[in-house]
């Protein structure tokens, strides 16, 4: 008991880093919630109360835990996410507004959202109670290969799969939908992660060189070709290009990461781009979509609508945005979902925006920055896997909105509304701080000074000073 | 493993930086021509947020807004209809802007500078914001005499204050309703927009301003003015007015309409304008020459453009380098000779006005919601400022022989109890085989006047007469609306 209690209250100097960053992370969102009700209704209303309380309830149970399960863990990466969270709840609850305005939907999903919020603290209590040592996930490889498999193939059978916006990326439980495919996203990085690890030594073995280039043996590009036509598969049955770009892309930097081979990194690239041409060729809706993004203009309001929309809203937000609930976010169309982005553009402007990409930049970071710091090879390939997916992920939905790559569908971890995306982003994170913990953990030595500041300063120039030492 | 990780975390801060470099690129530099973008809803739905200024016809609000439930919160109204369609014109989400509300849309919308003061009280008080309204020249009584008497019949009628260039009526018929265009439903504004755009005549196209016709005998008073002002004549001097007139350097002949004679082989100039006397105004174009006949059309206002008038107006055109025969049909108002209905209110109304052209105005005023001018539109000014068009003593005699015409004259049905009418009646020939437009202008009282008028018919009268003269068919039309105008 009194060592549960010491981990609980004892007082380690990360954990209140981290705890004050959770209260900033609350405030922020809270302002943000009474700029909104400002703009609304000219008052500040009770729910800002309710919601500030909940939020801050939420963040502090998930603090007590890392501070129970993880005590060494970074203390950054829970205060980003909440952050992103908060934010997320307030312009999904702007978007609402927007919608009721519109008279055209009067659907609620910010208070649906604030449910899956408390779903996705659980979950990530729970992954952090169930893995205790996340080197106990490598015995599980095979177990998560099928997971996961299964997971992302099951929206194609019949029955229980669901079409929504033409991709078949859902799942009908009950009364919900969800999207497997978020799940499944973490069950195949930890998959990868084991499985490269295990084969790392046969896949890195060089026989020929050519032009310069150690090229894998012929039957050791089996694991590729197999990634390669699972994401194939997924883009063809469930017309999902964004799924299908993150695995594939995933893969193939975590394959790169283990082998330390740059030839696999250009098969991979020539792979994909082979399977684009072919994709281009045989699918109308993979053609519409590169079209649009060549020339949005050229069907303004039929295929370039979408793209256009969100083009307009982020133009009209400008340097400093409209304001909370001063702009039109309502006529990007998935406004709440794939298109938040384009909502707090308009509204939060570039300053707005470019703060979200920091927070992701940040994570990315810090997900990197614990691959760097764990010992174990396994923890290494999982913790940058799922670092990279996340960036790879708010690359290609971020890039997609803004015109910088073909749109594809997929949501913006953390900020979108939706449940699956919200509970697996969760996830992800307790994996992070879970392998995070372990690389700090005092049999690796003492910790140094630096890293023991309450200082931000000094949290960040040890990032920076000891990234090269491990 | 360290290297690869390293190099992947500065992969995805690359990718990072892109996405960074992008947004600054959509949000800064695209951003002004994205966000005024015609696809981008989001200007219209600013501008229908807000209550747009109304148009009056003095008093009277012809143009007014509703609030609606749906996303665009006012719709326009026009409540007169197809009446004030070729003026206000419309403001549709789908089709654009035209007439005062394309026009005068920065001061309907509150976005004129001239508003700054009052946007910035609005903002301060709280108050909502709201456009300014814009009030016209048109009296509301004249304009409905004008469209009624017009009728079912194409052609237009214009209705001036000679002595400040204000427009009292301005009708141009077929026309069409502006309500169902700027509807918010697409549907029905594309419906309401085609069947404008089928109607037979050119619904959209104002005939008293943006077509040209042909003037016939009206021009007779311009090819009076500048005979009487070049050889120094009086109306009682005598011009040679053969039944039929052999022109020069071809075998044509000019006869008089109908083929009458006019009373006599040497009239006065005075009978000769009274009768529509074709040989007589012939002789006189010829011997004052191409050069005198179009610098006088020019003082009138012709050839020029009207860039301050603020509905589409095309200019009247009265050729250049023609030779004798030329001439001669372009004396009375014919061949290469066009006119629009509001360039001849104007050289009525200049006659009536000792031969100053006043500029056009119609619209009086932008005015706030106090009711009180913010700016006064266009100020009264004499278009051509250097020289009026005619001399005063020339203006006279115009007038004296025009009062003439209609009291005994081609201009009788324009006459009116009690007050001195001057007019002139036109018949011009059209396309051969088609009926000829009937013209009237003129102006009342004679020696004072307050109203100056152009009645255009296009094609004469639906009745399927071929002699369709401007007597018969604009000259009730003129008298009917002059008479609403004095009232």
């Amino acid at each position: 008991m009194s060592a549960i209690a010491a981990r609980l209250f004892g007082p380690p100097t990360r954990r209140r880093v981290e705890l004050r960053l959770i209260l900033l992370a609350v405030v922020i969102s809270m302002a943000a919630y009474a700029a909104l009700n400002l703009a609304q209704d000219a008052h500040l209303s009770t729910g800002l109360v309710g919601y500030g309380g909940s939020l801050a309830a939420l963040f502090i149970a998930a603090h007590l835990a890392v501070r129970w399960l993880a005590p060494a863990a970074d203390p950054l990466l829970l205060p980003l996410a909440a952050l992103l969270n908060g934010l997320g709840l307030v312009v999904v609850r702007r978007i609402d507004y927007a919608y009721q305005e519109r008279a055209e939907d009067a659907a609620q999903n910010a208070p649906q959202q604030l449910i899956w919020t408390a779903v996705a603290v659980v979950v990530f209590v729970g992954v952090l109670i169930a893995v205790r040592d996340h080197r106990a996930l490598d015995r599980y490889r095979y177990t998560f290969m099928v997971v996961g498999l299964v997971l992302l193939l099951l929206p194609a059978l019949p029955g229980i799969g669901r079409t929504i916006n033409g991709a078949r990326l859902w799942v009908r439980v009950g009364p919900m939908t969800v999207q497997p495919s978020e799940i499944a996203k973490l069950a195949l990085i930890v998959f990868f992660a084991s499985y490269l690890v295990a084969k790392r030594e046969v896949l890195s073995l060089a026989t020929r060189r050519i032009l310069g280039l150690h090229l894998p043996r012929a039957r050791d590009l089996g694991p590729v070709l197999l990634a390669w036509l699972a994401s194939l598969a997924v883009l063809v049955r469930g017309k999902d290009l964004g799924t299908s770009l993150l695995f594939f892309g995933v893969f193939l930097v975590m394959l790169y990461i283990s082998t330390e081979r740059t030839s696999w990194l250009l098969i991979g690239v020539l792979l994909f781009a082979s399977g684009a041409v072919v994709a281009y060729r045989l699918f109308g809706h993979v053609r519409v979509r590169f079209q649009t993004w060549i020339d949005p203009f050229a069907d303004p309001q039929g295929d370039g609508f979408q793209l256009l929309q969100s083009l307009f809203g982020l133009a009209t937000g400008g340097l400093l945005g409209t304001g909370l609930g001063r702009g039109r976010p309502a006529e990007v169309p998935y406004s709440r979902t794939d298109f938040i982005f384009s909502a707090i553009g308009e509204e939060l402007g570039l300053v707005g925006v470019a703060a979200v990409l920091l927070i992701y930049l940040f994570i990315v970071a810090r997900g990197m920055r614990t691959a760097l710091g764990v010992r174990d090879e396994f923890g290494k390939l999982l913790a940058a896997g799922l670092s990279f997916s996340l960036a790879l992920q708010v690359f290609v939905v971020v890039g997609g909105v803004t015109r910088l790559i073909p749109l594809t569908g997929l949501t913006l971890p953390f900020l979108s509304y939706g449940g699956s995306s919200l509970v697996a982003n969760y996830a992800l994170i307790a994996l992070l701080l879970r392998i995070s913990d372990s690389g700090r953990t005092p049999t690796a030595g003492p910790v140094t000074p630096a890293a023991r500041s309450d200082d931000m300063t000094g949290e960040m120039t040890a990032i920076v000073s000891r990234g090269g030492v491990r | 493993m360290n290297t690869p990780l390293r190099r992947t975390a500065i992969a995805a801060i690359v990718l990072f930086a892109a996405l960074f470099v992008n947004v600054n690129y959509v949000q800064f530099v695209q951003a002004d021509s994205l966000r005024d973008n015609r696809h981008n809803r989001r200007v219209q739905l600013d501008r229908y947020a807000e209550e747009r200024g109304e148009i009056l016809a003095g008093d009277k609000r012809i143009v007014t807004n509703i609030e609606t439930k749906s996303r665009y919160r006012f719709q326009r109204q026009y409540p007169s209809g197809p009446l004030y369609a070729h003026i206000t014109g419309y403001n549709s989400l789908y089709y654009g802007r035209t007439g005062i509300e394309d026009e005068y849309d920065d001061v309907l919308a509150g976005e004129d500078e001239s508003l700054f003061a009052s946007r910035v009280s609005d903002f301060i008080t709280g108050r909502e914001p709201q456009g300014a309204a814009v009030r016209l020249t048109i009296r509301d009584s004249v304009q409905r005499v004008a469209a009624k008497e017009l009728g079912d019949r194409r052609g237009a009628v214009v209705a001036i204050d000679p002595k400040s260039g204000a427009i009292l009526a301005m009708v141009s018929t077929p026309t069409f309703d502006p309500q169902p265009i700027t509807s918010l439903d697409q549907r029905k504004a594309a419906a309401g927009f085609d069947k404008a755009k089928d109607t037979p005549g050119n619904a959209l196209v104002s005939k008293a301003t943006a077509d040209t016709a042909p003037p016939g005998s009206i021009f007779k008073v311009i090819t009076a003015a500048a005979y009487l002002d070049k050889e120094r004549k009086k109306p009682s001097d005598r011009i040679a007015s053969p039944h039929r007139l052999d022109l020069p350097l071809t075998t044509n002949v000019l006869r008089n309409f109908g083929d009458s004679t006019c009373g006599g082989d040497n009239v006065t100039i005075e009978k000769a304008l009274e009768v529509s006397c074709n040989t007589a105004f012939a002789n006189m174009g010829l011997a004052v020459g191409p050069e005198a006949l179009r610098e006088q059309a020019e003082r009138f206002g012709f050839n020029e453009p009207f860039d301050d008038f603020p509905l589409r107006t095309v200019r009247s055109v009265f050729p250049a380098g023609i030779d004798e025969p030329q001439t001669a049909y372009a004396s009375i108002g014919q061949h290469d000779v066009r006119v629009t209905p509001l360039q001849m209110a104007m050289v009525a109304a200049a006659i009536g006005n000792s031969g100053v052209v006043m500029e056009p105005r119609v619209v009086d005023a932008v005015i706030g919601e106090d009711l009180q001018p913010i700016r006064g539109a266009s100020p009264e000014v004499d278009r051509l400022k250097e020289q009026p068009a005619v001399t005063p003593e020339i203006a006279g005699m115009l007038t004296q022989m025009m009062e003439t015409a209609v009291r005994t004259g081609s201009g009788q049905k324009a006459q009116i109890q009690g007050v001195r009418v001057a007019g002139k009646t036109g018949t011009a020939q059209n396309a051969a085989g088609k009926p000829p437009h009937a013209w009237f202008i003129g102006f009342a009282p004679a020696d004072n006047p307050s109203v100056a008028i152009c009645v255009f018919v296009e094609g004469g009268d639906a009745g399927g007469s071929t002699e369709a003269t401007g007597g018969r068919v604009a000259a009730p039309i003129a008298k009917a609306v002059m008479e609403a105008a004095l009232k």
